[in-house]
């Protein structure tokens, strides 16, 4: 049965560009846009209005029991569906129907005052996400054992501290009974042991019946909890189906990849008088189906380069980057003497090595051993996505590296 | 099956009032909430709110009646009219100050969640009538002991009482949709205020106003609504001695029934954007 039924919505904003923003606006600004358009002035050089859809002729259908991830890169417009659904916002065209009690999370503890004792803002925060007086009295020992903050119920929950704050926010809206939850990125926040917490309790809450649309960057969160996914890219929704063909398909557009320099002629590529780059790549061995490079993928790395000097002795240095400026590795070849003309090297980064995440990758050519002729920095870049199996755990998996080296575990006595 | 809540660009919620009627809960907890949060790191805590409204008079009477000799209306103590105007000014002001800026007082609410926003306003009336009935309860204090007793007129108190707040909703609602757009709102409102002090008749009685009849002003005097609301509490609580227009009033009702009207379908119509503006 559909429970929700999107149709043709569109939602336009109106950006501003000459004022900074839409935000805080005063009456002289907008009299004074007024004036110079009365008198024809001001239309072009003036204010450039431009409108901006952060959702476009979207249509799609819910059914009951779906649990449906929503992907898609920041400003696809997710959290402008998820504004819409839950009626903060109006969509500026189309229509939806939705059929059933409808409790949004876009944010943990919305409503919170920090003045007030967690038992008052126990209270608060429940009424605010539309639960009765009653329900929330019935919840109430519940849901301090749940944040585990029994100590401090009767402390302003300024002087709590962060994680605390977020455990009760949690656990509150975790006592919610509606039909229909709405989920934003709540995972994002808190540590690995509060995020399997979440995670368990929307598994809970997706095995009762009840229908949960989920927006989350998680994606092995997303393909454990949701049956369904809707793929969202600049406001349209591209693709929707079954949670694994749609992940696949978002994690293969995943943007920031450059996997690939190749340059013609040495008058092209980078480099210095004495070398000159002509291809670094990174040629992933996908997974069977995978068009995206995962934990397991092997990584051949290949790079060319011309050596413009007669017998010069040359090592290539590679250092490989996290995308927070940490290096992982940093491997050489040895130096050896090479002619005047094309050298071309190769580096095998096997599967199962490194950790989800963003790399960049770094290249330079060494002359005997010691000076720098040309350092190519950030030469290539490609993410890894995260891939578990056995596991049902899916926070984020600590440290740069993955390997998965001889840990044997076995029962070495019985007790009688 | 549940019930069906169709979301479609400039629909009016059909069960908006039955929404609202639905969420009474919320609407007391947001009050309490401002109400606990009042005095919270006091040291006196709710005393304050006895303080105030004595210091603010005993002010006033020693300013305006000491200093300046002013006089009030044959039989009626000066002190105590002041003191009752004070009260109805006072609950007018805060209430109507607290409604401008209701909506983006609560800004972290309007772009995290629903529900009808105009639980927002009505809400924020709650504290000025805690404070109100504070200094409802320091007037008669003070009128047991100036031997000056309300007489039966203090039964259509709740009628100036219900005006009151009409008034204060059918401005402020508008003024909060406005804020959420102009911030230039929040720079006007205690501008507002301090007029409306001195052209209303707290400090001085309207029998002043009737002796200068032919003048220009005249008329603009009684198109502000809150003179004869003022005129009316301070005769519910004063007795007959007091002036008071009754042919003031039907004009000012009229007015505030369309103000009224007018702002809450102004803020209807809103309501729905608040989170792209704010």
């Amino acid at each position: 049965m559909a429970v929700i039924v999107a149709q043709n919505i569109s939602k336009k904003y109106i950006i501003d560009h000459q004022k900074a923003a839409r935000r805080g606006r005063n009456f002289r600004d907008t009299f004074s846009e007024k004036f110079k358009h009365f008198f024809g002035k001001g239309q072009e050089d003036e204010v450039e209005q431009e409108e901006f859809w952060a959702l476009r002729n979207v249509d799609f259908t819910v059914n009951q029991g779906d649990v449906v991830g929503i992907v898609g890169h920041n400003g696809a417009g997710k959290s402008t569906l998820l504004k819409v659904l839950s009626k903060i916002t109006e969509p500026t065209e189309g229509r939806v129907s939705i059929k059933g009690r409808v409790a949004s999370l876009l944010e943990v503890g919305t409503g919170f005052h920090p003045e007030l004792t967690g038992r008052e803002n126990i209270f608060l925060n429940g009424s605010i996400l539309g639960m009765r007086r009653q329900e929330i009295k019935e919840a109430f020992d519940s849901i301090v054992d749940f944040a585990g903050i029994e100590k401090f119920l009767d402390t302003p929950v300024k002087r709590y501290s962060s994680g605390m704050y977020v455990r009760l926010g949690f656990a509150i809206s975790a006592h919610l009974s509606p039909e229909i939850l709405i989920i934003d990125e709540v995972l994002a926040v808190g540590d690995a042991d509060f995020q399997k917490k979440c995670l368990g309790k929307m598994r809970d809450v997706s095995q009762s019946g009840r229908t949960i649309l989920f927006v989350s960057h998680n994606m092995a969160a997303v393909q454990s909890l949701c049956n369904r996914a809707f793929y969202f890219e600049h406001g349209l929704l591209k693709m929707e189906g079954d949670t694994t063909h749609v992940v696949n398909n978002y994690l293969s557009h995943v943007a920031k990849t450059q996997l690939e320099r190749y340059w013609e002629t040495p008058e092209e590529g980078p480099g210095s008088d004495e070398v000159r780059f002509r291809l670094v790549k990174v040629a992933p061995e996908y997974q069977p189906g995978k068009q995206y490079i995962d934990v397991r993928t092997p990584l051949k790395v290949q790079i060319e380069f011309w050596n413009m000097e007669e017998r010069a002795n040359l090592n290539l240095s590679l250092h490989l980057y996290a995308f927070t400026g940490e290096c992982i590795f940093n491997v050489g070849t040895t130096s050896q003497p090479f002619d005047k003309g094309l050298v071309s090297a190769t580096l095998d980064i096997p599967g199962n090595f490194l950790n989800d995440g963003s790399y960049m990758i770094s290249v330079m050519v060494v002359k005997d051993t010691s000076s720098v002729l040309y350092q190519f920095s950030d030469a290539v870049s490609f993410e890894v996505e995260d891939h578990r199996e056995g596991v049902t755990w899916y926070g984020k998996w600590p440290g740069y590296v993955r390997p998965q080296f001889n840990f044997q575990i076995s029962q070495a006595e019985v007790l009688v | 099956m549940a019930e069906e809540v169709i979301i479609e660009a400039g629909h009016a919620a059909k069960n908006y009032w039955r929404d609202l009627w639905k969420n009474r809960e919320l609407l007391w907890i947001l009050s309490r909430r401002d109400l606990l949060v009042r005095y919270k790191q006091t040291l006196i805590g709710a005393s304050w709110a006895v303080i105030r409204p004595l210091a603010t008079m005993t002010v006033m009477v020693f300013v305006f009646s000491k200093v300046a000799k002013f006089k009030g209306d044959e039989g009626v103590p000066y002190s105590l009219m002041v003191l009752a105007g004070i009260t109805i000014w006072t609950l007018f002001s805060t209430t109507f100050t607290q409604i401008s800026h209701s909506i983006l007082l609560n800004s972290n609410l309007v772009t995290k969640t629903y529900f009808p926003r105009l639980i927002m306003p009505l809400s924020s009336v709650v504290v000025g009538f805690v404070d109100f009935l504070i200094s409802i309860g320091l007037f008669l204090v003070m009128a047991v002991w100036q031997n000056h007793l309300p007489g039966w007129q203090i039964i259509l108190l709740p009628f100036f009482l219900a005006l009151t707040l009409m008034a204060s909703l059918a401005f402020g609602l508008i003024f909060s949709v406005m804020n959420v757009r102009f911030r230039d709102i929040a720079q006007l409102i205690p501008f507002l205020v301090q007029i409306g002090f001195y052209a209303c008749p707290i400090a001085y009685t309207s029998s002043l106003v009737e002796e200068s009849q032919g003048a220009w002003w005249y008329n603009l005097y009684y198109l502000n609504p809150m003179v004869s609301i003022i005129d009316g509490f301070k005769w519910c609580l004063l007795g007959d001695g007091s002036f008071f227009k009754v042919s003031s009033l039907y004009p000012t009702i009229g007015l505030i029934v369309v103000a009224l009207y007018f702002s809450i379908y102004y803020f209807r119509k809103e309501e729905n954007s608040f989170v792209d503006y704010i």
